[in-house]
C-alpha cells in the first residue's frame, strides 16, 4: 500500500514539475547496457555483412556513390549562386537573415518498446553537446525532437507521437497550420483547418519556425487526401510525414547556432554547413 | 548479499534482469502490440510461486527501472507491476492449484489489470485514447504463460529457491 502510494507520488512528481530531472539524466547510464545487450544480435549480424561484401559489390557500390555525388555537386553549384541571390534579395527586402544549421549525425540505437510512444533512442548525448530540445532530422524531413538526454545517448519524441504537435506551412503559399501527431506511423492530422482554405492533395508542408523550436523551413509532411464534410466544422486533413520515421538508421540533430554565423560571408556558410 | 545467496534469491533478481531484457528487446513495427508484458508475467509467477523471495520493494524497483528503459513516466511500470502483485497475493494459494490453461485465464486478467493502470498514467500525460489494442499484450502474455511457467518451474526446483 505504502510502496503503491509512493509510485503514485514520483508519478506525480515527475509528470507535474521537473524536479527528477537531473536524478533521470544520472540514473539513464544504467539503461545503456541493457539496449547494449539486446542489439548484440543485430550489430553482429551487422559486423558480418559489413566485412563479409564481396569485391564486385564494393565496386558497384563505390561506382553508384561517385554517381551520386557527381549529381548533388552539382546542384550545389547552383545552390550557391541561388543562396547569394536569395541573402542579396533578403537584404534588399530588409528581412532577417537565414540562419545557416550545424548538424550533428547520430546514429539510431533503438524505438521505444512501448508501441503507445513513438519515441527513438540515438548515441549522442550530452557528451556530444545534445540538449533537450534539438530538432531531429533525417535525410527527406523533420522526424522530431530531442526530449530526455544522457550522458551517453538520448531519447528523442517523433512527430507522430500523439503528444506531439508542430506548426507548418504550406510550401506553396504560406498558409499555417498545425501538424498533429496521432500515434500512427504513417499519418498526421492538421488540426483546424477551415473547409474554405486554400490546400490541395500534394502540397509539402514546411516547417514555419513559429514555435520557436523547429528550424524554417524544413520538409514535414505531404497532403495525401483532403475532405470536406459539411456535418464537420473544419476540412479533414490527412498528411503523411516525409521523413521515414520506420526506416532511417542514421539521423541528423540540428545545432543552431546563431553567434557562428553573424559575418557577412553567410552566403557562402549557408551551404558549407559542417558536417561532423 | 548473504540474503541473496542463501536461499538463491539472485535467480529472482536475475529472471527481472531477463524479463526487462525481453522487454526492451527490438521488434518490428507490425508486431509491437504482440509483445507480452514479460516484466508482470514474471513478477505474478515469484509472487505466488515465492512469496518468501520476492518483495514488494524489489517489484516497485524493477518498475521504476523499466520506466527508465523505456522513458516512461517514473512510476509508472512500478504503480501497475505493484497492482499485479497485490492482486496475485490476493489469489496466492488457489492460483496454485489450477490447471495451466486456468492459470492462462488468470494471467490474461492480471495483465489487463496491469495494463488498465499503465494506460491510465499514460493517457494522464495527454496522450490521445486508443482503442482496444492495448489489451493485445494481455493475450499474447497468456499465450506464454505456460511457457515461462515450465521454464521457471524447473529453475526453480534445479536452484531450490522456495
Amino acid at each position: 500500500m505504502g510502496l503503491g502510494l509512493l509510485a503514485l507520488i514520483i508519478i506525480s512528481i515527475d509528470f507535474y514539475t521537473d524536479w527528477l530531472a537531473p536524478v533521470r539524466a544520472q540514473v539513464n547510464v544504467i539503461a545503456a547496457p541493457f539496449y547494449k545487450i539486446v542489439n548484440t544480435p543485430k550489430s553482429v549480424f551487422d559486423w558480418g555483412s559489413d566485412k563479409l561484401v564481396s569485391r564486385e559489390d564494393l565496386q558497384r557500390e563505390n561506382i553508384d556513390m561517385r554517381t551520386e555525388l557527381l549529381i548533388h555537386q552539382r546542384k550545389l553549384q547552383q545552390m550557391a549562386t541561388l543562396a547569394a541571390e536569395n541573402v542579396r534579395l533578403r537584404q534588399l527586402l530588409n528581412s532577417a537573415k537565414m540562419i545557416s544549421d550545424r548538424v550533428v549525425v547520430a546514429e539510431l540505437i533503438s524505438l521505444s518498446p512501448d508501441p503507445l510512444a513513438h519515441k527513438v533512442m540515438i548515441n549522442k548525448g550530452r557528451q556530444d553537446g545534445i540538449f533537450v530540445g534539438q530538432p531531429l532530422l533525417d535525410a527527406y524531413g523533420l522526424m522530431g525532437q530531442i526530449i530526455e538526454v544522457g550522458d551517453m545517448y538520448s531519447w528523442a519524441l517523433l512527430i507522430t507521437d500523439s503528444t506531439h504537435a508542430l506548426p507548418v506551412q504550406v510550401n506553396r503559399n504560406g498558409v499555417r497550420a498545425v501538424a498533429e501527431g496521432v500515434g500512427d506511423l504513417y499519418r498526421l492530422k492538421l488540426r483546424h483547418l477551415p473547409n474554405t482554405i486554400d490546400i490541395r492533395k500534394g502540397d509539402l508542408l514546411v516547417s514555419s519556425g513559429l514555435g520557436q523550436r523547429f528550424p524554417v523551413g524544413y520538409p514535414v509532411a505531404e497532403v495525401v487526401s483532403i475532405t470536406h464534410d459539411p456535418g464537420k466544422p473544419f476540412a479533414q486533413v490527412e498528411v503523411i510525414p516525409k521523413a521515414k520515421l520506420n526506416r532511417s538508421r542514421y539521423v541528423l540533430i540540428v545545432v543552431d547556432d546563431e553567434q557562428k554565423n553573424t559575418g557577412s560571408n553567410s552566403a557562402n556558410s549557408n551551404f558549407n554547413g559542417k558536417v561532423q | 548479499m548473504s540474503l541473496l545467496k542463501s536461499h538463491n534469491r539472485w535467480l529472482v533478481v536475475l529472471t527481472y534482469m531477463v524479463a526487462l531484457l525481453l522487454s526492451v528487446f527490438p521488434l518490428v513495427y507490425t508486431a509491437r502490440w504482440l509483445r507480452p508484458e514479460f516484466v508482470t508475467i514474471f513478477v505474478i509467477y515469484w509472487v505466488i510461486f515465492s512469496p518468501q523471495q520476492t518483495s514488494l520493494m524489489l517489484i516497485f524497483w524493477v518498475g521504476c527501472l523499466q520506466d527508465l528503459l523505456e522513458a516512461s513516466l517514473l512510476g509508472q511500470h512500478a504503480l501497475a507491476l505493484l497492482t499485479v502483485a497485490y492482486l496475485s497475493l490476493l489469489l496466492g494459494q488457489r492460483f496454485k492449484h489450477y490447471l495451466v490453461w486456468q492459470q492462462s485465464v488468470v494471467v490474461f486478467l492480471l495483465v489487463m489489470a496491469h495494463q488498465l493502470v499503465d494506460n491510465w498514467v499514460h493517457s494522464m500525460q495527454g496522450a490521445s485514447a486508443v482503442s482496444l489494442e492495448f489489451l493485445m499484450p494481455a493475450f499474447t502474455s497468456a499465450l506464454f504463460w505456460p511457457l515461462i511457467w515450465m521454464f521457471l518451474e524447473k529453475a526453480r526446483a534445479n536452484f531450490r529457491v522456495t
